[in-house]
């Protein structure tokens, strides 16, 4: 019995058992391999994704306890990497070894949806969930306010 | 794959005619139209010229620097790529880098020697350097010969700037344009090299990492994401204790699941291979293994740390230094510090756990992964495939971090994979996959560490006599080059090389290898982890005792250390060091040398709910010249990030020989909120490049030390800060 979800905006049918983590349809079944595999138990995040504009952890959620959800992965933020999120990623050279930052990124889309102008604290909390072991937090935080179009201070010395 | 920059140009070959203004003209017009234009091309379309083993240029202009490390993070790929550029005079936007294939006779070490393909210690730009200058050098000699030929006109009337050839009379040419005629001019012997004064590249803020688009769309492959054709996933069910053997196995429930493939005993486990990695999961959950520990570590990290600190209270079994007499030394010393530090196994957790895809047939075998030491992985892939090392090919990937976790000399995660693919005996690809619980349990850890040290001061605060015995387990114990008549050089890096050491006049400082049956490894930084903390800490501690200032007393003992004293004294400078802080916090200061380069960090710390809490870090970061300043400022909030988590946070402790943490839950490391602001100040030097990915990650933890010592008036032994 074949489960349907809608990711990127199309509607895909898939084989897997209802029980099998997102993550690995997204990634085994769907062949969308930005969204990454780190933990397996929602403690780092790297498999961050939208589901109806929320960031979910997809290493987790069973795909039968999607229903209606409409999932968005890296890939399908924006054709040619130009969503503002990406591009403060760009400007300030956030990435490092780069596994951890489509969960970020996913992370930070979500958290400006809700909140246009995140605090500081308002950072801390919502991006608490993803593990960058470059420690790449300081940029991070910067690229986020960046692309929240807040006046941001670089690490530049 | 996606990672394996591609070298064919999408356009036809440039042309090899007159170079004129308006055959260049020409030749951008036929690339920005992508057709081709004027006679036969020199070269087939997307064949690109090689000028040596580093540097390729292809007709539509493109500069192919082959890249000999693994690119794990640190942007080392765009600094290997700007040296070439910077001697080749290339544009920048044109210049693209590609690994290397496998072989250590051609793409080594320069500081480790032939043979040695691998990067550690921090050398990925250091080692490189003067090759890589020297091959964008002769490259560019060449060009400027073959437009010389070609115009007739000397060479030395030859300008090039930005990809483009250039003669005083109006003549230019792209790079595209006079590959194939500069691949017949001799090669120079010793090219000539650029002043540094005239650097337009190297040590300038704007070049970004050329890795940025692809990491932040998801498009860059890493290891597990690479599936060639036919590769099936597999994960394999590990002991719960090192040393333990499978004693029997049942696979028939696994066998069950639908779309497992085989259960199939290998060296370090049960192997279950899957259509998929969520099928061979599963039906590695289904297994039932009966484990035989006979051979199994069973020890407690309580018992561990009563044993070691029982050897650490007397004299080790090699010396280290020695000098005057250390006992009469602190006999007669006015007051004397005796400290026993503590530093536990800490786990390299990278993001992307290990893993490594392998095809073997017939004679010859195939890996995919990022491999930090190639020399290693050829070699143990040859004696487990059954295959020459000849007849291997390493596609390289990008890794999802290493830290050191990549290079480990008996391969483990890529013998995994060819003993997976070896299990199918079908000749096809096979994804192996540790899962994070893998991954944090498989040991190859910082080893734990005990430093008994006294130190005896006189009545001026001065330091007398200085005795340490350290213990701790030797990495490359059990490799072809052990140490057995010396420490093994990881476990006492950074002392006797102190300036503070050097200057103590009756010094015993001596060693053991500790013997636990836990695989260690080099971990970001390796002895440094650990000795700059007891350095530093007890520095700090005299300090206190003399009653002298911080950063006074180390200029001090620094006094003879221009490096140290120059990065300590930029980053007391941008601090704002001794200002008042708001209640509660304190500064806290540390310097240290690792790895050819030296850095200074002065800390704002207060202390939250008992554990540190760092709001700031200023650093003073000498790495002679810095290819990539940015680079070099990311490194320096990385490593420093890396090692404020260690010290914070994580451990890995034993209960019975079993690993206690599991995954991220129990293995804490740094997240978004303990991220404190940083800002590097790189030391103007002229010196050729050291070390940039390791020498910022030793530092934080004494400089958080220090702080709390000022804080709480208490020093701080056993690491991590926060105990469970």
């Amino acid at each position: 019995m074949a489960l349907e979800i809608s990711i990127n905006g199309v509607t895909k049918q898939v084989k897997a058992s209802g029980d099998t983590p997102l993550l690995w349809v997204i990634r085994d079944e769907l062949g969308l391999t930005g969204t990454k595999y780190g933990c397996g138990i929602s403690q780092c995040g790297a498999c961050t994704v939208l589901v109806d504009g929320q960031a979910i952890r997809s290493c987790s959620t069973p795909i039968e306890a999607l229903g209606a959800g409409k999932v968005i992965t890296i890939e399908g933020l924006s054709a040619d990497g130009d969503h503002r999120v990406q591009k403060a990623w760009q400007k300030f050279d956030v990435v490092q070894c780069g596994f951890c930052q489509s969960g970020q990124i996913m992370s930070a889309v979500a958290l400006l949806s809700q909140k246009p102008n995140p605090t500081d604290a308002d950072i801390d909390a919502a991006m608490a969930g993803n593990l960058c072991r470059c420690a790449t937090y300081a940029r991070i935080k910067v690229a986020i306010k960046e692309a929240a179009g807040l006046s941001t201070t670089t690490q530049k010395g | 794959m996606a990672n394996s920059r591609d070298l064919a140009p999408a356009f036809p070959a440039a042309l090899p005619v007159d170079v004129s203004r308006r055959g260049f003209i020409l030749t951008s017009a036929a690339v920005a139209g992508g057709f081709m234009v004027g006679c036969a091309p020199a070269t087939k379309a997307g064949e690109a010229i090689k000028f040596g083993d580093f540097v390729r240029i292809s007709g539509d202009g493109t500069v192919t620097v082959v890249a000999k490390v693994l690119e794990m993070g640190q942007g080392t790929h765009t600094g290997l790529a700007a040296i070439v550029a910077e001697e080749l005079d290339a544009d920048w936007l044109k210049v693209k880098t590609e690994p290397a294939p496998a072989n250590p006779l051609k793409y080594y070490n320069t500081f480790f020697g032939k043979g040695f393909m691998l990067v550690g210690g921090s050398t990925g730009i250091s080692n490189s350097w003067a090759q890589l200058r020297d091959a964008g050098a002769a490259a560019r000699s060449m060009l400027v010969d073959a437009a010389a030929e070609l115009w007739k006109v000397p060479a030395s009337q030859i300008t090039v700037a930005k990809g483009i050839v250039s003669h005083a009379n109006g003549k230019t040419a792209t790079f595209g344009d006079l590959a194939e005629a500069a691949s017949r001019q001799k090669a120079p012997q010793k090219p000539t090299l650029k002043d540094p004064s005239k650097f337009t590249l190297i040590g300038k803020q704007d070049l970004r990492r050329q890795d940025s688009l692809a990491k932040t769309t998801g498009a860059i492959n890493f290891t597990i994401d690479v599936k060639p054709e036919g590769c099936r996933s597999a994960v394999i069910a590990r002991p719960p204790k090192f040393g333990a053997k499978v004693k029997s196995f049942d696979a028939v429930a696994a066998l069950k699941i639908p779309g497992v493939l085989k259960v199939a005993q290998v060296k370090s486990g049960v192997a279950v291979i899957g259509e998929n990695h969520w099928a061979a999961s599963k039906g590695r959950d289904a297994l039932s293994i009966v484990w035989d520990y006979a051979e199994a570590e069973t020890r407690s990290t309580a018992d561990l740390f009563a044993m070691y600190k029982e050897k650490a209270s007397k004299p080790g079994t090699f010396s280290v230094e020695k000098r005057g007499d250390a006992a009469a030394g602190l006999a007669s010393a006015a007051k004397v510090i005796e400290a026993v530090f503590e530093f536990p196994f800490l786990a390299h957790a990278t993001m992307e756990p290990m893993n490594a895809v392998a095809k073997v047939s017939g004679l010859g075998a195939e890996i995919w992964t990022g491999s930090q030491a190639q020399t290693f992985d050829l070699i143990n892939t040859a004696s487990a495939a059954g295959v020459l090392p000849t007849n291997i090919k390493i596609n390289m990937l990008p890794s999802g971090g290493s830290f050191g976790r990549r290079a480990v000399p008996d391969s483990d995660f890529v013998v995994d994979a060819v003993y997976c693919a070896k299990a199918m005996k079908d000749g096809l690809p096979v994804s192996m996959q540790w899962s994070r619980e893998d991954d944090i349990m498989a040991g190859r850890y910082r080893p734990m560490t005990v430093h008994h040290v006294k130190v005896g001061l006189d009545a001026q605060g001065k330091i007398v006599a200085w005795q340490q015995s350290t213990i701790s387990q030797s990495i490359m114990a059990g490799t072809p080059v052990a140490s057995k008549d010396k420490a093994d050089s990881s476990i006492i890096e950074g002392i006797a090389e102190s300036p503070m050491i050097k200057a103590v006049p009756n010094l015993d400082v001596t060693a053991s290898h500790g013997e636990i049956g836990v695989p260690v490894l080099w971990w970001r930084s390796v002895g440094h982890t650990h000795t700059a903390y007891v350095l530093e800490h007890m520095l700090e501690l005299c300090a206190k005792e003399a009653g002298v200032d911080s950063v006074a007393y180390r200029r001090t003992v620094y006094k003879d250390s221009p490096r140290h004293l120059a990065a300590l004294n930029l980053a007391v400078e941008k601090s704002g060091y001794p200002a008042r802080l708001p209640a509660g916090r304190a500064y806290g200061v540390a310097v240290h040398e690792s790895f050819k380069s030296v850095v200074a960090q002065i800390a704002e710390v207060s202390i939250v709910e008992g554990v540190p809490k760092v709001h700031k870090v200023t650093v003073g970061f000498d790495c002679g010249i810095a290819v990539l300043p940015d680079q070099v400022r990311a490194q320096s909030e990385g490593g420093l990030g890396y090692g404020l988590g260690a010290v914070l946070y994580s451990q890995i402790t034993l209960k019975d020989g079993e690993v206690e943490q599991k995954n991220f839950d129990t293995y804490e490391t740094l997240r978004m909120a303990d991220m404190p602001i940083v800002e590097t100040h790189i030391v103007p030097s002229n010196n050729a490049p050291s070390g940039v990915g390791e020498p910022g990650t030793p530092v934080i933890g004494p400089a958080v030390a220090n702080a709390v010592l000022k804080l709480t008036g208490k020093p701080t032994f056993k690491l991590p800060f926060k105990q469970a």
